[in-house]
């Protein structure tokens, strides 16, 4: 009898009894993720379901990322298998508007600018001793593209995952803090004044619509090992401008979209038990996705320095910053700063151009870079 | 393959791809859009 009582009582302290130190220290950071969501309202799509996330795994003896434990089950069924990434991707397309890019198809350039970071990051990855592998997941981060970053750690580092996947939104909802330094100290206040004039709509509903066809093929036929990222984000856009089938528009954008992003954050948040994420090498992962974003503007900064002296002084450098994938956040960021120095500015058109040309970039980034590594036989 | 070679590979044909490839859509794009020009109805 008191045998049954002690063990029934050893059940209930069981979870204090196996707490490793590193769970109530993760039980923080997620508490800090879910702070940053609800209270600074930093990405709480994403940062909300991660926080909670990495709180539930840090439980012990709850044996949910056990086989057939539930957020186990979500991971397996759509982290592991790319799915979540990729719906995502469909709603993303669906939710852009690349209109401002195809006003100025030129801009395009720096949406690749703006994915520099992502090659300098990973070289420098090497240089610390990660894996090549390992490298390229780490340098994805500067693609600054939460489904990106996913989709490739996924696949080819899955034991990063929780790292690059919490530095990659982290550092997406930070773009206003981080990108105006950069911006300030590499343009002089004459370029930052320079005004564009207006964006004036230009691109027919046929050229909307050919547009993700165009970059699905030719995309697709450059980079064949990256089609499912290019393919699902312009099938997403292409659904939107065709206009022939708003149903499955509106259910990309919102319910796929929200549904697919619920289950994406628990099972990212599953990821980072105590136990195998703190570590040295988590905070350098953390520190080289930051150093890759910041390259990212850097890059798209100096290439837009390089287009308007090529232009004759007709393009604004600031919108060079605008050429990573965090969108609209990255525009608005260029628009603010933009006035700051000629209140007569008007730079948030020819911002977004830039802006949904560093999605597509990143994309194309990510397609290129796992077709070269197919390429050299490493993966 | 050692680091250094991957490294340097990614870099040049990684940053270069892509950006060979985003200029071939802009100029796709620019053709596109002389070849179907807005108009103002739309």
């Amino acid at each position: 009898m008191l045998d049954a009582i002690l063990g029934g009582l050893n059940g209930l302290v069981a979870g204090f009894v196996n707490l490793h130190w590193s769970n109530p220290v993760m039980i923080i950071v997620g508490l800090v993720l879910l702070y940053l969501g609800i209270k600074k309202d930093f990405e709480p799509l994403l940062l909300v379901p991660i926080g909670f996330g990495c709180i539930l795994v840090n439980i012990p003896l709850t044996g949910l990322m056990e086989e057939g434990g539930f957020l186990k089950i979500i991971y397996d069924a759509g982290v592991i298998t790319e799915v979540f990434p990729l719906l995502i991707f469909v709603g993303i397309g669906a939710m852009t508007d690349f209109g401002p890019l195809l006003e100025n198809p030129k801009i395009f350039l720096l949406g690749a600018a703006g994915q520099f970071g992502i090659f300098l990051t990973l070289a420098l990855a090497l240089a610390l001793g990660f894996t090549k592998l390992e490298a390229v997941s780490i340098g994805i981060i500067g693609a600054c593209d939460g489904p990106t970053a996913i989709y490739v750690t996924s696949k080819y580092a899955p034991h990063l995952l929780g790292a690059v996947s919490v530095a990659a939104y982290s550092y997406m909802s930070l773009v206003p803090v981080f990108q105006p330094p950069i911006m300030k100290l590499l343009t002089t206040k004459k370029e930052r004044m320079i005004n564009m004039g207006v964006v004036r709509k230009s691109a027919s509903k046929t050229t909307r619509i050919v547009f993700p066809l165009v970059v699905t093929v030719i995309g697709g036929l450059i980079a064949p090992k990256g089609l499912p990222l290019l393919g699902t984000i312009m099938l997403g856009n292409l659904m939107k401008e065709c206009g022939v089938v708003s149903r499955l528009t509106k259910a990309s954008e919102n319910e796929i979209a929200n549904i697919v992003t619920l289950l994406l954050g628990i099972s990212i948040g599953a990821t980072m038990d105590g136990k195998v994420f703190i570590t040295p090498q988590t905070l350098i992962i953390l520190a080289l996705g930051f150093l890759a974003i910041c390259l990212d503007t850097a890059c798209g900064v100096l290439f837009g320095k390089l287009m308007n002296f090529l232009s004759g002084g007709k393009i604004n450098p600031l919108i060079g910053a605008a050429g990573i994938s965090a969108y609209p956040m990255s525009a608005r960021v260029v628009q603010k700063e933009g006035q700051k120095y000629n209140p007569k500015n008007y730079l948030l058109m020819h911002a977004m151009g830039s802006n949904t040309g560093g999605q597509v970039g990143s994309v194309m980034a990510a397609a290129v870079m796992l077709s070269v590594l197919k390429g050299m036989g490493i993966i | 393959m050692d680091n250094w070679t991957f490294g340097v590979t990614m870099i040049v044909v990684g940053m270069g791809g892509t950006l060979l490839t985003l200029w071939i859509l802009s100029l796709i794009m620019s053709g596109l859009k002389k070849a179907f020009p807005y108009k103002k109805e739309e």
